[in-house]
């Protein structure tokens, strides 16, 4: 079939809703639904992809089915369905002095945590051995482990640059335990900074059933309509993962949810650079786009009380939603941060409720139009303050995400966007795009292959260039042997750091690349 | 004073402020002296009055890349191993150890090396603030050597070192670092409570510890609490608009410059810094420079920013707080003043400049 006539269905699974489209070539909307999700995974995929189906008229023009979904995070959350781990550490005789899994939550670690272990071993920032591995501690480790776990994780100081001893520790856990048996490496799980590293990849060892449960999921859906299309999974990043990554990289997947919001905002907006204002009930969640890609943040991210450090899109959210309350006292007009929230649509004023919110303000005024009465018991007035003082949080918001004085482009999405103004102060346009409600699964749908890199690469003769330019071509030769169009392949953001009190030779460099699916 | 869990958040907190930007950020150093005193019980915090004048202290301090120490960070026990080879180098016992910099992770990193050898701190250190070099110290001003250095790792190799001068001293830590792998523990500077009494600045541990107590009491923008408890001022509340960043000499040099807003709505304030804050400036005046302490706080943390942490958009606060006392000597000057960094004026105290 040409490439033109293929088609490519998206779903997000939220915690409130299931969405699903179909985007063709152009990445046009065919087809789209929102129903509420299951707890059943396999019965809320295949309901929504039966919906969107029946608006297609041969369905072997579906060549690739894309699932982003919160199945992971909220395990996490609320510790259920989550694997046992036995946690390696290999640093000894350095990095005693904060243990593996020290810092997390008790509830989550006896929830996770077999043994935990730390082996001499690891690398320097140079690629050189720490100190030799102590592959008889290891052994001495597995053998007194008092029951068999889900699976393990390793994590090697310096795996990032060196990762030797990390892959010997995993051969040795293959010999003695069996060759089947699923270990989590840190070096492919995240970037420099070992506690962060090593969290993320026991969340991802811990994550194993939950990875089997989504992939046999979408696997189960498909076959039920007879859908015989690539199944692909979107991951924090906004870009995807083969089946074969989620069994080994399940941890990426969380974060998926804002990250394809964005891409989708991104992609039905036609904008490769943009900020993005997503409006709910509660609150505003205001986020980046630089070169179709959501910015990431640079702290850590905190999930289910630990710390990680991999890729999560930079969110600021502010407290300002369409059920935001609306006050009057001495003189001055408050709007938030509490809300009523879900409950809009029986205790706002426009519902027929008491509270004023901010969507009366913007009922009263005239900028919006809905609700099944008028919003006569919010003065015209106190609702034109409201609304000026929420067009200044709004503008604040997205002045402090913004990396340039220079205005640019606003994307508005979400339920609450019609509440916002069309001339917003530091927006060089604002923009509404059609189908933004399912945002997040076509952000899914049309969502590209990528990898990343953090290391540290030496400074040669050739001078800090070579080094970039090194580790560029690396980044786009791991894009590509993901599944990348080598035509296609670019990258995406290079940032590169150099190390406080070394003089020269090392640079830290964080590149990124990203292609079509091939 | 006995420093718990709480005393040691409110520590870290107190030296980020003092580290004015500098010193690496406190978060490893916190974790680690907050789960030392889980195992090995809280730790004493003397002041240097209530200590006899010919007991021995030893001021610590972890030297290196903090890109290096956020992976391969200590194993926890390297404050007795310092403390074993000073004496073995001096033949003579140790009563206690202290911080030779109160700035970001060396501020609080020592707590967890007293907890881990069972020795107090002493209420003191050498900088009361953070500085680039070895020789940047109180204590190199008052005459007192600083050998015998030891240098540590995590591997337990330890080297003593015996120089004729500070500079030196700092020439030699600095390859040992690189050979160790980019990090290093040490200690410096030993001196009697005799030496101490004039070579060290005593309270500024106690001092950081109030700072941070009164930060984590005020719930968004902590400078005004800050300027009056340390006799600072507000340089200007805004926006960061602008950071620019080089390397340069193996020291992460840049500036940033802070739009005002509210009040100060048409100012402009620019601050330079060489790993720490080194100065600001306003329609090309100098509106406080090195040896006082220029702090930038995100006013929705309520947090001091690190140098490297600095970027466009956030909203900070710029405060500007005398140094102590001891840095602004002619003498002192020379060591640390504007001209040492580069600069082409001379010091004025931040107060002359505002007051």
């Amino acid at each position: 079939m040409a490439e033109q006539d293929t088609l490519r269905l998206g779903i997000d699974v939220g915690g409130t809703n299931t969405d699903a489209v179909i985007v063709d070539a152009d990445g046009k909307v065919v087809a789209k639904t929102k129903i509420p999700t299951t707890p059943d995974v396999t019965r809320g995929i295949s309901e929504a992809i039966g919906v969107v189906l029946d608006a297609v008229d041969d369905k072997t023009r579906i060549s690739r089915v894309m699932l982003g979904t919160t199945h992971a995070t909220n395990a996490v959350i609320e510790r259920r369905g989550l694997g046992r781990v036995a946690c390696i550490r290999v640093g000894g005789p350095a990095t005693h002095s904060i243990p593996p899994l020290a810092m997390w939550p008790d509830d989550l670690r006896s929830t996770v945590s077999v043994a935990e272990t730390i082996i001499d071993g690891g690398a320097e920032f140079d690629g050189r051995d720490q100190v030799p591995l102590d592959e008889a501690a290891l052994l001495a480790f597995l053998d007194g482990l008092d029951e068999t776990p889900d699976s393990y994780a390793v994590t090697s100081v310096f795996a990032p640059v060196a990762d030797i001893h990390e892959r010997r520790v995993v051969e040795l856990i293959r010999e003695k335990m069996g060759a089947s048996v699923t270990i989590s490496a840190s070096s492919h799980i995240g970037s420099l900074g070992l506690l962060e590293r090593e969290n993320a990849t026991v969340l991802n060892s811990a994550l194993t059933n939950v990875a089997h449960q989504i992939i046999d999921g979408l696997r189960n859906a498909c076959a039920e309509h007879g859908l015989e299309a690539r199944q692909l999974f979107a991951q924090n990043d906004g870009s995807l993962m083969s089946v074969d990554q989620v069994l080994a990289q399940p941890v990426l997947t969380i974060g998926s949810g804002p990250a394809n919001s964005l891409r989708g905002a991104s992609a039905l907006s036609g904008l490769t650079d943009a900020i993005v204002v997503d409006v709910g009930g509660t609150s505003t969640d205001v986020a980046v786009i630089a070169n179709g890609f959501p910015r990431e943040s640079t702290v850590p991210v905190e999930i289910g009380g630990v710390e990680t450090n991999f890729r999560m899109p930079d969110l600021l959210a502010i407290g300002l939603g369409g059920g935001s309350r609306v006050r009057e006292g001495e003189g001055s007009v408050r709007v938030g941060p509490d809300s009523v929230g879900y409950r809009l649509d029986r205790e706002a004023l426009v519902f027929g409720g008491h509270t004023a919110t901010f969507s009366d303000a913007a009922v009263r005024s005239g900028r919006a139009g809905f609700g099944s009465v008028a919003a006569d018991g919010l003065s015209r007035d106190v609702a034109t303050r409201a609304l000026a003082l929420a067009d200044e949080m709004v503008a604040d918001a997205i002045d402090r995400m913004k990396l340039s004085p220079e205005p640019i482009p606003v994307v508005l999405v979400g339920g609450g966007s019609v509440l916002l103004s069309d001339s917003i102060s530091g927006a060089s346009k604002v923009i509404r795009p059609e189908d933004a409600d399912v945002a997040n699964a076509i952000g899914a749908a049309l969502a590209p292959i990528s990898a990343q890199i953090d290391e540290l690469f030496e400074v040669g003769v050739d001078g800090r260039e070579a080094a970039v330019e090194a580790a560029k071509q690396k980044v786009m030769d791991l894009t590509v042997a993901q599944g990348a169009d080598p035509e296609d392949v670019h990258v995406v953001a290079v940032e590169e750091m150099t190390l406080a009190y070394m003089k020269g030779d090392h640079l830290r460099i964080r590149a990124k690349a990203a292609g079509r699916l091939d | 004073m006995l420093l718990g869990e709480n005393e040691i958040g409110h520590l870290a907190l107190g030296a980020a402020v003092f580290g004015g930007g500098g010193g690496g950020d406190p978060h490893i150093g916190e974790i680690m002296a907050r789960l030392a005193v889980r195992r090995y019980g809280p730790v004493e915090l003397v002041d240097l009055e209530s200590l006899d004048d010919g007991e021995l202290i030893v001021p610590c301090a972890m030297v290196g890349a903090p890109t290096v120490m956020v992976e391969k960070f200590p194993a926890g026990d390297e404050g007795g191993r310092i403390i074993a080879a000073i004496e073995k180098a001096m033949g003579r016992k140790a009563a206690a150890l202290t911080s030779a910099e109160l700035g970001g992770l060396n501020g609080v990193l020592p707590i967890a090396w007293a907890a881990h050898a069972g020795i107090p701190v002493v209420d003191c250190d050498l900088m009361a603030r953070a500085f680039p070099e070895l020789q940047m110290t109180t204590a190199s001003l008052a005459g007192i050597p600083i050998s015998p250095v030891a240098v540590t790792d995590e591997r337990t190799n330890t080297i003593v070192f015996e120089t004729i001068d500070s500079p030196w001293a700092e020439t030699l830590v600095r390859s040992t670092v690189g050979a160790f792998g980019g990090s290093a523990s040490m200690g410096i500077y030993p001196m009697t409570v005799a030496q101490a009494r004039i070579g060290a600045i005593s309270g500024s541990l106690s001092r950081a510890i109030e700072v941070g107590r009164v930060m984590s009491e005020v719930s968004a923008d902590p400078v005004d609490a800050l300027c009056e408890q340390l006799d600072g001022y507000r340089l200007i509340s805004g926006k960061v608009v602008d950071v620019e960043r080089r390397s340069d000499g193996g020291f992460a040099r840049g500036s940033a410059v802070v739009d005002g807003t509210g009040r100060d709505t048409g100012r402009l304030v620019r601050f330079e810094f060489q790993n720490e804050n080194l100065a600001a400036l306003e329609d090309g005046k100098v509106v406080a420079s090195v040896p006082d302490i220029i702090t930038a706080v995100d006013v929705h943390t309520g947090h001091p920013i690190t140098t490297e942490n600095l970027r466009y958009g956030q909203r900070v606060s710029v405060m500007a707080m005398p140094c102590d006392p001891f840095w602004r000597s002619p003498e002192a000057l020379a060591i640390v003043g504007p001209r040492v960094f580069g600069y082409e004026f001379d010091y004025e105290t931040v107060e002359s400049i505002h007051g």
